[in-house]
C-alpha cells in the first residue's frame, strides 16, 4: 500500500501499471473519505444525543441502581423498572401539561399563522416602498427577548386578569412566532412565480381570492415548516410561562416539569429524565420531517427580504 | 396588471380595438387597490406587535424610573434612583460581566461546531436522516427540560460525565461542576454550546445548499482539495450566513436565562449570574419590580448593536 500511495514522480507516460496505482490510491483515498464522513456523523451524534441516551436509561433505573456513584450509567445494573415513569404519567399532572402545551401551541400556531401570512404576503408581493424597511421592522421584533419583557409583560397580563391561565400565554407567544413566521413566509412567498398570480387574476378571481386560491396551495409547504417551527419555539418558551402562570394546572410542561417534580430539595430523577425524553424525540422527529423545507426557507427569506 | 379581465374561457367577445369590457365586471372594490390591500393585511400584525411588544417596553423603561414592586403596584416616578441603587451592587456588575464572557465564548464555539455540524449533515451518507435527528434533539427539546437533564448529568455525587471520566482515569474524585464557580461557568457555557450549535448548524447548511454547485464542481475540476475548496470557496460565500449564525447564538445566549435559572440559580455565590436571571430575581421573585425592569433594560443597548450587525450580514448576503 505505501507502494502505491509513493508514485509520484510526475512522468506523464501512463503505462497500465501507474493507471492500476492511480486507480487504487483514488479508491484507498475514497475510502478514507467516506470514513472520515462517517466517523464524523457518529461523533456529532453521540455528543449531541448522549445526554438522551442517559436520560432514557436512567428513567427505567431503580433507586438503588441510580444512586450508585460506582454503576454504569449506561447500563441497566439492577433490573429495569417502569415505575417511576408509571408514576409521571399516573400520580403528577405531567400529563395536564402536555395538554395545555399542546392547546397552547395549537392556538397559537393558528393566531401566528392569521397574523404572519396576511403580512407577509403583503410584504414579499404588494410591492410598497414601505415593504423592505417595514420587513427588516418586523424582523428585528423577533430579537427583543423575553427577559426584556416579561417584568411589564406581566402587568399587562394582569391588567387583561389572565394571570394563571394559559390564555395569557396565547396571548403573548405571538409575539416570538410572528416575526420570525413573516420572515420564514416572505422568503416562500417570493419563490412562487408572480405569473401564477396574474394568471388567476387573468381568470377572475381578486387580488384576495388569488391569494387565497393560487398561491397558499403553492406555499402549503412553506406553511407547513412555519407551523412546526412556531410550536417548538412555543413548547421550548420559559421565561413567559414563569413569570405569568403560578397555578400547577394551568401550567405547560416547560414550567410545570421543574416546579412540580422537584418539591425542595428532592428531586424525582427517572420522572424528569422520562419527561424530557418524552417531549424531547416527537419535537425532534416532526422537525426533522420539515428540516429541508425550513433550510430553504430561511435562505429565501434572507437573500430576498 | 389592468383591471380588464376576462372570464375562463369562450372567446373575448368585445370590440376589436383593444378596448375590452367583459360582460360581467365587478366594479374594483377596496380590496383591489394593492395600497390599501396591503396595508390592511399588515395592520393586524403591526397593531398586535405594538400592542404587546412596543407597549410593554415602553413600560419597561417606565418601569425602570418607578418604586413599583409587586406589593405596592402604585406608581411613583423616582427618577435614577434604581439605576444608582443597581449600580452600587456588585452582584448587577457580575451578572453583566457574566453575560459578556457567556456570550463572547458561547458564540466563539456556536460558530466552529456549527460549521462543523452543518458540513456533516449536508455530506452524502447512509442514515443521515437518522443522525439528523440525533443532532436536531438538543436545540427542539425545551431548553427547561433539558437544562434539569443536564442538571443529573452534572451531578455532585452521581454525575454520569464524572463517572466516564473516571472511567478514562482523567479524574479521581468527581469535578463538582455546579459547586465551584470557575466549573459552574464553564457547565452554562457547555449546555448553551450543546443546546445551540444545531440551530447554528442548521442555520449554516441553509448557506451551504444555496451555494451553486457549479463553482463547487468548477473549483474541483481545477484540482482543488477538500481544504483548499473549503476555505477558499464555501467559508468566503457563506461567510453572511455563518455570521447571521453567531449573532443568532450570541443573542439567544445574552438573553437567556433559563439555564442558569435552572442550572445553578445563579449561583455559587451569583457565580453564574446573567443579566437576564438577575432581573428574573430582583423583578418577580424579590418583587421589586423597578429594579428588575432596569437591570433588563442593560439587555436592550447591546441587543440592538447585535441586530444591526445581523442586518448588515444579511445586507450583503443580498448583494451578493
Amino acid at each position: 500500500m505505501t507502494n502505491t500511495l509513493v508514485t509520484k514522480d510526475g512522468a506523464p507516460r501512463q503505462t497500465s501499471q501507474e493507471v492500476e496505482r492511480l486507480r487504487r490510491r483514488y479508491a484507498i483515498r475514497h475510502v478514507l473519505a467516506r470514513c472520515g464522513v462517517y466517523g464524523a456523523a457518529v461523533l456529532a451524534s453521540l455528543v449531541c444525543a448522549l445526554p438522551f441516551l442517559w436520560s432514557a436509561v436512567s428513567a427505567f433505573k431503580q433507586n438503588r441502581d441510580l444512586y450508585n456513584p460506582e454503576s454504569s450509567p449506561f447500563l441497566f445494573n439492577e433490573p429495569a423498572t417502569p415505575d417511576h415513569v408509571r408514576f409521571l404519567f399516573s400520580d403528577t399532572p405531567f400529563l395536564t401539561f402536555v395538554v395545555n402545551t399542546l392547546l397552547v401551541g395549537a392556538l397559537v400556531v393558528v393566531l401566528t399563522l392569521a397574523l404572519a401570512l396576511p403580512a407577509a404576503y403583503s410584504l414579499a408581493r404588494l410591492n410598497r416602498p414601505w415593504g423592505t424597511p417595514m420587513g427588516i421592522a418586523i424582523f428585528l421584533v423577533y430579537l427583543v427577548p423575553p427577559s426584556l419583557l416579561f417584568l411589564s409583560l406581566t402587568r399587562v397580563v394582569v391588567a387583561l386578569g389572565l394571570e394563571d391561565t394559559i390564555w395569557s400565554m396565547v396571548v403573548v407567544y405571538p409575539t416570538i412566532t410572528v416575526p420570525v413566521s413573516v420572515w420564514l413566509l416572505i422568503g416562500f412567498l417570493k419563490a412562487v412565480p408572480k405569473d401564477v398570480e396574474e394568471q388567476a387574476m387573468v381568470d377572475g378571481y381578486s387580488r384576495l381570492g388569488a391569494f387565497g386560491r393560487a398561491v397558499l396551495p403553492l406555499v402549503f409547504p412553506g406553511i407547513v415548516a412555519v407551523v412546526v417551527f412556531s410550536f417548538t419555539l412555543t413548547a421550548s418558551e420559559f421565561v413567559y410561562a414563569l413569570a405569568f402562570v403560578s397555578a400547577s394546572p394551568e401550567m405547560v410542561v416547560s414550567t410545570g416539569v421543574p416546579t412540580q417534580l422537584i418539591r425542595g430539595d428532592v428531586f424525582f430523577w427517572q420522572s424528569l429524565q422520562a419527561a424530557t425524553v418524552t417531549m424531547a424525540v416527537p419535537i425532534a422527529f416532526l422537525f426533522n420531517l420539515f428540516l429541508d423545507r425550513f433550510v430553504t426557507g430561511f435562505t429565501m427569506g434572507a437573500v430576498k427580504t | 396588471m389592468t383591471h380588464a379581465r376576462m372570464r375562463r374561457g369562450g372567446p373575448p367577445a368585445g370590440p376589436p380595438d383593444g378596448r375590452f369590457r367583459p360582460a360581467r365586471r365587478s366594479k374594483p372594490g377596496l380590496a383591489d387597490r394593492e395600497g390599501f390591500l396591503a396595508w390592511a393585511m399588515l395592520l393586524p400584525s403591526v397593531v398586535y406587535i405594538i400592542a404587546l411588544v412596543g407597549v410593554p417596553f415602553l413600560l419597561a423603561i417606565a418601569f425602570a424610573f418607578s418604586d413599583v414592586t409587586t406589593g405596592d403596584p402604585s406608581y411613583d416616578f423616582v427618577g435614577f434612583r434604581n439605576f444608582e441603587a443597581i449600580f452600587d451592587d456588585r452582584v448587577f456588575w457580575r451578572s453583566l460581566v457574566n453575560t459578556v464572557v457567556f456570550t463572547v465564548i458561547t458564540m466563539i464555539f456556536i460558530v466552529l461546531l456549527g460549521k462543523i455540524l452543518a458540513n456533516i449533515l449536508v455530506a452524502d451518507f447512509r442514515g443521515k436522516w437518522f443522525v439528523r435527528f440525533l443532532v436536531l434533539l438538543p436545540w427542539t427539546t425545551p431548553v427547561a427540560l433539558s437544562t434539569i437533564s443536564w442538571l443529573w448529568f452534572l451531578d455532585s455525587i452521581y454525575s454520569p460525565v464524572d463517572w466516564v471520566l473516571r472511567q478514562l482515569g482523567v479524574i479521581d474524585t468527581n469535578v463538582v461542576w455546579l459547586g465551584r464557580p470557575s466549573a459552574a461557568m464553564v457547565s452554562v457555557i457547555a449546555v448553551q454550546v450543546w443546546r445551540l450549535t444545531p440551530l447554528a448548524a442548521v442555520i449554516v447548511m441553509a448557506g451551504l445548499v444555496a451555494i451553486p454547485r457549479d463553482i463547487d464542481e468548477a473549483a474541483r475540476i481545477d484540482g482543488a482539495g477538500f481544504w483548499r475548496r473549503m476555505f477558499e470557496v464555501t467559508i468566503p460565500l457563506t461567510l453572511p450566513v455563518i455570521a447571521v449564525a453567531g449573532l443568532f447564538g450570541a443573542i439567544m445566549t445574552f438573553t437567556d436565562m433559563t439555564v442558569s435559572y435552572v442550572l445553578t440559580r445563579g449561583g455559587p455565590t451569583h457565580s453564574t449570574d446573567v443579566l437576564a436571571s438577575w432581573a428574573y430575581f430582583r423583578g418577580i421573585e424579590g418583587g421589586d419590580v423597578g429594579q428588575g425592569a432596569a437591570i433588563a433594560l442593560f439587555l436592550f443597548p447591546i441587543l440592538l448593536a447585535g441586530a444591526i450587525a445581523i442586518l448588515r450580514a444579511v445586507r450583503r448576503l443580498e448583494s451578493q
